[in-house]
């Protein structure tokens, strides 16, 4: 790694990066308010699976864990998030009952004792946290103290993920089933259908994105971003030079659970439902997609690969409905194969490419004239 | 030069943009908005595919109140929040008159919401649970009194006295089960003639009955073995709400154990004649289907409507269409059939408008379908014909009983008092 790009001074990139962000904080707000139909929602999701994709990057592209359980702690946020706003929905439902409607018809008289904390929204909010951090901290914890990495620590990710989508699927565990939550009404005391609460929702969203951002940014740069990434480059060597390597690698990996947890609870008020496939391993695997598309260990990358990628899918579901699986698989399969460095490494490949092409040209004019 | 150049552009923009905003005005545009990728893709295309054809058709014959149809298909690609970003691109952006489309329960709970916000119409055809009525959306779906509780009441008069429940692990075939349930008692069948298990709460009450299995499930050893122990005494049958795929490994075990359609039968809720292009056959040869439409059926509108599909199939340059070994199924025309209902309304309405074509549906208005006559409710379901159907080697089935204007109704638990 080149060390003069770990200094603290403001780079091109990131005066691009905070027109862009400006843009999106005012711009797209004021938009939707100029255009009735400007689904700001849809914005608001494109930058909480931006969030979630920094989250994996700080895991892949920083520490060399590719994790594909990243949905899974996404979703985890997204359904602690969603028991409350259930709770909200009060008697509004289809059965009119203070119970959730999936509780109603499959039996339930009274709220199970695991649901009552939820009507606190201070304790719905801890549990975002709370709850996709203790699971990888002890997913993690056996993980790595038995010292599973690389591509084993992929596929036991991938199982966790996988057991718990038949898990939540499960309606004993009582979370709604396949179904999941839908139907939210409301939201800190707002109409959570309103524009003005996307539009809360999503300046939120961007906050924390950038709040995400900024923390990567910083961490990299400290001492223990300095190890961490040595850990990603040899962990052996880092080993035997008396670090702690499991104690870092628990760390970076409970705290992006965090991340993508948080995430995950932006994400379902403003799309409006979650359910167990939000956490099914193809969206593992999608997160993975916006991260390589955008650039792989880079600060806006995955931001700028989670936006492209799904604002693609938007486009395309819509006017190519027949093709767009093909128009992605092409794309992806290109910029594995022709931009290793992503979308964000694509102005410096570009740059490389043109001296190469002027280095072959220059010395073939002498060639020519020869001749 | 320079401007003349720019009145030059404009002048060509005008008459590029000069058709597209004369056929704007001679037609209404209406969603299709179904999974063409995906896990779903493989049942949803074919609703895709039948609502393009019934476009067709009624543009064919001078469209609705002469305008002509136009779809705007956007793809749900089996992904929930997708379908409700859709929803509201289709209902804001497009401006459709009436969206068709949705198949899984999780879909059409991700769009109600946005349909409600948004005040728009859609049309959902595929059997469901029921236990939900939302202004904005028009069910032509069979309801569980339009499929299971009739297949119940023709195993009860064949002489079945006992009943193994096994579904997949998701809402409808938990709802569907503990209908069946509270059904059976007030037939006077003995809790104990129920087979597939039990589960209570706290309280010692049943919230679920029957024997469930997660999506995708394969191994159906132990269940089948269950399941042949519970027949062993004679007079038993199986009702199947597994979903999807997982019959393939549950019916190859069913016929490894033994167990044969004329002494334990199956009559399943989820498997068409769509499915069976997919699915071996021979494993289900005897079993029972029960639906509000079978291709089999005997009737000239069956067969004219089988046949211009057909047609329609043959000379279509719709992209992505598969032309060959193409069925029809219930589901299928339910779509059908909803289009059709919703240019009667708009019609008996005169406005496109929702509010009024709502109305006009909720007034009851009937349509002579493939399937028999159809007519809507107030209560935004159909009366139509319930048929029960032995399975054939060819992957059709032979209508064996039917039902005649059975009205759908979609709230049912708790209606059915034990004797």
């Amino acid at each position: 790694m080149d060390l003069k790009t770990k200094s603290l001074q403001f780079g091109k990139e990131h005066g691009v990066a905070v027109a862009i962000a400006l843009f999106l904080l005012i711009g797209i707000p004021v938009l939707s308010s100029i255009s009735p139909s400007f689904q700001v929602n849809i914005w608001g999701k494109y930058l909480c699976y931006a969030a979630l994709a920094v989250s994996l990057n700080w895991l892949w592209g920083y520490t060399g864990l590719l994790c594909l359980c990243q949905s899974l702690f996404f979703a985890l946020g997204g359904y602690m998030i969603g028991m409350h706003l259930m709770l909200l929905i009060g008697k509004l439902g289809a059965y009119k009952s203070d119970l959730p409607d999936f509780m109603v018809f499959l039996g339930y008289k009274e709220l199970p004792s695991f649901w009552q904390p939820f009507y606190s929204f201070l304790f719905s909010g801890g549990m975002v946290i709370l709850l996709p951090g203790l699971v990888a901290f002890i997913f993690g914890w056996l993980a790595f103290r038995s010292r599973i990495k690389g591509v084993y620590f992929s596929i036991l990710s991938q199982a966790l993920t996988y057991a718990a989508t038949l898990l939540f699927f499960k309606n004993d565990i009582v979370m709604g089933g396949n179904n999941g939550f839908t139907d939210f009404r409301f939201f800190l005391g707002m109409d959570i259908r309103a524009k003005s609460t996307q539009i809360i929702l999503y300046e939120a969203s961007a906050v924390f994105l950038g709040l995400c951002i900024f923390f990567i940014w910083w961490i990299t740069r400290t001492k223990f971003g300095m190890i961490q990434q040595a850990v990603r480059d040899s962990e052996n060597r880092v080993l035997f030079s008396g670090y702690a390597t499991t104690a870092y690698k628990l760390f970076v990996f409970t705290v992006s659970a965090i991340m993508a947890g948080i995430a995950g609870a932006f994400y379902v008020p403003q799309v409006g439902i979650i359910n167990p496939s939000e956490m099914a391993t193809s969206k593992s695997l999608d997160v993975v997609v916006w991260v390589a598309v955008g650039g792989r260990g880079t600060l806006y990358g995955p931001v700028l690969g989670a936006i492209l990628v799904n604002l693609m899918k938007s486009y395309t579901t819509r006017y190519y409905p027949d093709y767009w699986l093909i128009i992605s698989g092409a794309i992806f399969i290109f910029v594995v194969l022709f931009m290793p460095n992503g979308v964000v490494g694509l102005p410096k490949q570009l740059g490389g490419m043109w001296t190469k092409f002027n280095k072959m040209r220059s010395p073939a004019e002498p060639l020519t004239q020869a001749s | 030069m320079k401007f003349a150049k720019l009145t030059k552009l404009t002048a060509m923009l005008v008459a590029l943009a000069a058709p597209g905003l004369s056929r704007a005005e001679d037609t209404v545009k209406v969603g299709i908005l179904h999974s063409l990728s995906g896990t779903m893709a493989i049942s949803e295309t074919s609703l895709r595919d039948i609502l393009i054809f019934t476009f067709d058709e009624i543009n064919a014959k001078g469209g609705v109140l002469g305008k002509k149809i136009e779809p705007v298909v956007a793809d749900g690609a089996s992904d929930w929040p997708l379908f409700a970003e859709k929803a509201e691109q289709l209902l804001t952006k497009d401006k459709v008159a009436v969206t068709f489309g949705c198949w899984t329960s999780v879909s059409r709970k991700s769009v109600l919401p946005v349909f409600e916000k948004n005040k728009g119409l859609l049309f959902y055809p595929v059997q469901y649970e029921g236990e939900e009525m939302s202004p904005n959306i028009f069910y032509t779906a069979e309801a569980v009194n339009q499929q299971a509780t009739p297949a119940v009441d023709y195993l009860l008069e064949e002489g079945f006295k006992k009943f193994y429940l096994i579904g997949t692990d998701y809402v409808y075939p938990q709802t569907t089960n503990l209908v069946l349930l509270e059904y059976l008692l007030s037939k006077g069948i003995p809790i104990e003639n129920i087979g597939g298990g039990f589960r209570k709460d706290d309280k010692g009450e049943i919230i679920s009955a029957g024997k469930y299995t997660p999506f995708g499930h394969t191994d159906f050893q132990q269940i089948v073995a269950e399941i042949k122990e519970f027949a062993a005494g004679g007079n038993a049958c199986v009702i199947n709400t597994i979903n999807g795929d997982a019959n393939v490994p549950f019916f190859k075990e069913i016929a490894s154990a033994g167990i044969k359609s004329d002494s334990c039968p199956i009559v399943s809720f989820s498997l068409s004649e769509d499915e069976f292009r997919a699915l071996p056959t021979k494993d289900l040869i005897g079993h029972l289907g029960c639906w509000t439409y079978f291709m089999s059926l005997d009737t000239p509108a069956n067969k004219k409507f089988a046949s211009d599909f057909q047609t329609w199939l043959g000379s279509t340059s719709y992209p992505g269409i598969k032309k060959e070994n193409r069925v029809t199924c219930s589901p299928m025309v339910l779509s059908y059939n909803g289009v059709y209902l919703w240019k009667a309304a708009v019609e008996k309405a005169g406005t496109f408008e929702v509010e009024k074509v709502m109305a006009a549906l909720e007034s009851g208005i009937s349509f002579d379908g493939p399937g028999g006559k159809v007519t809507s409710q107030k209560n935004h379901h159909l009366t139509k014909n319930v048929y029960i159907g032995e399975t054939l080697p060819t992957g059709q089935f032979q209508v064996i009983k039917s039902f005649d204007g059975v009205v759908g109704e979609p709230f049912l638990k708790g209606t059915f008092k034990k004797k």
